[in-house]
Formats: structure tokens, C-alpha cells, sequence
């Protein structure tokens, strides 16, 4: 895997507000883990920019090494690194997503 | 490939040995478990840390030979 794929997913992550890395697209998920991500982020009403790793095995693999974590999905919200699903779901049931966007004004 | 639940606890163990570890194996297939893991180590960590030392601790498993592991940490402190 060359340095290009990090450049591009860098640029990805800095250049939209929301990324999700995960399995299909957010139209048609592949995985349990990745479609609880998508309903959590459709229910908030929030616009995100999805990349589907099974569609890029380079992605697939320079997501993991670009946040030095095994899993996919992975969310991303201004360029920081949230976590997986079962962190997503955690943050979501007790607020502190809802917070955090709110701080980053990308909801009301 | 699946993994049995007794290694998978075992692993757990080694990492975090004064945790309480309470696993489902979700399917009954050994290839979707659900672990929920209570120790000392997650206390003043923030949750990605958290789950950073799990992943550690389950490397060269997770996203591999485990497919679908669900976790949840919970410290001494919350």
C-alpha cells in the first residue's frame, strides 16, 4: 500500500464535516455494524460523506492504519476520529453526540 | 474462522486480569460475540482509549479471525 492512500483519505476526512468508512454505501449497507451507524446519523438528520472500504481494498486497509484501529465503520466529525459503532451508539444514547455536533454547529 | 469463547475470554483475562467479563455469543456460530468488560485499567480513559486497549489486547483478531465483536467497557470510577 503506497503513502497515496493516507494523503487521500486525509484530505477526505479534513475536507467534510461528517466521513463514515464502512461497509456499502449508506443507501445499501453491507454490515450490521455499519447500518446502526447510518440510522444513528439519518435520525439526527445530519449530512455525512460515506466511503465504501469493500469497494477499495487500499482504503480498506489504510482506514484501519490511518487511525491505528482494526474495525470498520469508523466515524469521523471535523477531522476527529469518534469511533466504531459500539461507541457511536454509546455517545448517542447518552447525548454527548448530540453535544458534539451541536458544538461543531452542524445541527440545531 | 471462528474462536471459542473460553480463548476469547482468556485473552481478555490476560490483558485485564482484575476484570469482570460477562460474554454472549450472539448467533451461537463462535464467530459474533457481544463482551461486556469491567476493570481498574479503563479508569480516567476516555472511551476511544478505552476500546484502544481492548483492540490491543484482541489484535490479530478483530477484523479478521472475529468477525463481529461488540464491546462495551465500563471502569471502576463511573
Amino acid at each position: 500500500m503506497s503513502d497515496k492512500i493516507l494523503i487521500q483519505i486525509k484530505s477526505d476526512i479534513e475536507n467534510n464535516n461528517v466521513v463514515l468508512f464502512m461497509k456499502g454505501s449508506s443507501q445499501i449497507p453491507q454490515c450490521g455494524f455499519s447500518a446502526t451507524v447510518c440510522s444513528i446519523l439519518n435520525n439526527l438528520g445530519i449530512e455525512y460523506k460515506d466511503f465504501n472500504v469493500l469497494l477499495d481494498n487500499d482504503l480498506r486497509e489504510g482506514i484501519k492504519l490511518y487511525s491505528d484501529w482494526p474495525t470498520i465503520p469508523q466515524l469521523y466529525i471535523k477531522g476527529e476520529f469518534i469511533g466504531g459503532c459500539d461507541i457511536v451508539k454509546e455517545m448517542y444514547a447518552s447525548g454527548e453526540l448530540v453535544e458534539l455536533l451541536k458544538k461543531h454547529e452542524l445541527i440545531a | 474462522m471462528p474462536i471459542e469463547a473460553k480463548e476469547l475470554e482468556l485473552l481478555i483475562k490476560k490483558a485485564f486480569p482484575d476484570s469482570d467479563v460477562i460474554l454472549k455469543d450472539l448467533v451461537g456460530d463462535g464467530d459474533h460475540y457481544e463482551v461486556t468488560i469491567r476493570s481498574v485499567m479503563f479508569n480516567d480513559k476516555s472511551k476511544i482509549e478505552q476500546h484502544r486497549l481492548v483492540n490491543k489486547a484482541l489484535s490479530g483478531y478483530l477484523g479478521g479471525t472475529l468477525h463481529a465483536l461488540s464491546i462495551k467497557t465500563l471502569s471502576l470510577d463511573n
